[in-house]
């Protein structure tokens, strides 16, 4: 699983409609290559709200809040033989000039 | 896209459909990028319009700003349910209508221009200001006063037959014209720029001749000249961006499809008892399109056609081609003296330096060069001048100071 942190999501230059359809392009241009390659497995964005909710008291409080660099924007889930291949596919991820990140994590496959 | 919403919720509500249309767009923005394009990216596209739509409908009701009453309510929401307007057939019709209403005589002409551009062809207001190198402010100035006229006025999209067809056909056409000539002559130095004002006349032209209202003899004469002006558009400029000029242009790199498309629309456009001035200016290039070189333009033909066209409409553009086919139809000494007689084109370029070629073809370098640098002072880009210094270093016998 593919994470995404921060990048174009909170990179004010895509504020510019042109500048932002442009960045897409590239993203577009990604998923399509991994697809093509058999990598690409599913993924979606996420709306930039939420809630957290914590502690015994189950307290409700606000955020991620969309203006946090850490706002996570949304997942791919690939196949990867292993975390390093893994890190091979982030390779044309187009959001690092915006200092976004990718977190990756294996998903725990179970044994049945 | 905008076309489309704008006949759902009303001209008077031209803002909302484009701002559901920029909403959608950001969308599909943000969920292609995790998802990946879909296989059917416009049908993806009106789907979620579709029920921005719809939303919108609903909530304007609940707070009834929409002005209109209950029934009209209604009707939109049941035209939205039946998605008949979100099929192809739909679409063009709404993106005809709409053509009509940004073309209504009563929104000024500059206006009207830059609504087609804004509404039909999605261009934004920066793009449609660097086309017509002028500033934002002055296209989203008139953007905004077409949309006031359009309140004003209650310009409805009416299909056509509700209104008098010929007449706002012809503000159309000329509005489409004018639309294609923007691109094909401005001094634009991005040659794609240009490019993408040509097509989407031609585009929206070619609408026109699928309707069958509106597939009438003028409106294939103005996609034939459309065609068969463009097929030149490659040779027009080198490798460098520089004016290549008619005589000077490699004929083998005209667009031969573009050409053939181009007659045959002509003669589907040689039909009725009405000759537009897009017949005749169509005629004159499809003349030029079938002269394989400079040297074998049949001019006493192009001479019969340039003097309809200047009873047709005149001008003194119309007069300054008029004058250069008759000075090679004859002799350049009366091409030299019919350019004379023409007044309100003294600053423009290219009446200098076709005095200047006549004197040239005539024998006169002198009076050449003194035509030439009359015309390097009134050029606005540098693709211009650059054509005309080459003129002047090609000038025999005479020393140049620069």
């Amino acid at each position: 699983m593919l994470i995404f942190h921060g990048g174009s999501d909170v990179a004010p230059e895509m504020k510019n409609p042109e500048a932002l359809q442009k960045h897409m392009g590239k993203w577009f241009a990604w998923v399509e290559k991994l697809r093509k390659e058999g990598r690409y497995e599913g993924g979606e964005p996420l709306e930039p709200r939420g809630k957290f909710v914590s502690g015994p008291n189950k307290i409700v409080t606000d955020g991620p809040f969309a203006e946090s660099k850490e706002l996570v924007g949304g997942y791919f889930i690939v196949n990867a033989k292993d975390l390093d291949d893994a890190v091979a596919l982030t390779a044309d991820y187009p959001d690092f000039i915006f200092n976004g990140k990718v977190q990756i994590r294996p998903i725990q496959k179970m044994e049945m | 896209m905008v076309a489309v919403l704008t006949r759902l919720l009303g001209t008077e509500n031209l803002d909302a459909a484009e701002d559901i249309v920029q909403d959608t767009l950001l969308k599909a923005m943000e969920v292609w990028r995790f998802r990946g394009v879909p296989e059917n990216p416009p049908a993806w596209l009106y789907k979620v319009a579709h029920n921005k739509a719809i939303d919108w409908v609903r909530s304007a009701q609940r707070k009834s700003k929409l002005l209109a009453d209950e029934e009209k309510v209604k009707s939109s929401l049941n035209l939205l349910r039946s998605e008949v307007v979100f099929q192809e057939d739909g679409i063009q019709d709404s993106v005809l209508l709409m053509m009509f209403a940004c073309c209504h005589p009563a929104i000024p002409p500059e206006s009207q221009i830059a609504l087609t551009l804004k509404t039909l062809g999605g261009l934004s207001t920066a793009e449609i200001a660097n086309a017509f190198l002028t500033t934002d402010d002055t296209i989203a100035k008139r953007i905004y006063r077409a949309r006031e006229k359009i309140k004003q006025e209650n310009i409805k999209l009416d299909p056509p037959g509700v209104f008098d067809l010929s007449y706002r056909l012809d503000n159309v056409l000329r509005v489409l014209y004018l639309l294609f000539n923007e691109g094909y002559y401005s001094n634009h130095s991005d040659s794609l720029i240009r490019e993408d004002l040509c097509v989407e006349a031609m585009r929206l032209t070619y609408l026109l001749i699928h309707h069958k209202a509106t597939n009438l003899p003028k409106v294939n004469a103005l996609i034939a000249l459309m065609c068969l002006q463009s097929s030149r558009l490659d040779a027009r400029t080198n490798a460098l961006g520089e004016i290549v000029l008619l005589e000077d242009q490699d004929r083998s790199k005209w667009n031969q499809p573009l050409i053939q498309q181009g007659l045959y629309f002509l003669e589907k456009a040689s039909t009725g008892d009405v000759l537009s001035e897009y017949h005749v200016e169509a005629s004159i290039a499809s003349i030029h399109a079938m002269t394989d070189k400079f040297e074998a333009t049949p001019w006493n033909k192009l001479l019969t056609l340039y003097e309809t066209l200047s009873e047709l409409n005149p001008g003194p553009m119309v007069s300054f081609n008029r004058a250069i086919v008759l000075g090679h139809a004859t002799s350049a000494e009366a091409g030299i003296h019919e350019l004379k007689k023409i007044t309100g084109l003294h600053d423009n370029y290219l009446y200098q330096t076709a005095i200047g070629n006549f004197y040239l073809m005539k024998g006169a370098p002198k009076e050449a060069k003194l035509s030439f640098e009359k015309a390097l002072l009134m050029t606005k880009s540098i693709h211009e001048s650059a054509l005309i210094k080459r003129k002047i270093s090609k000038l025999p016998l005479i020393q140049h100071f620069y």
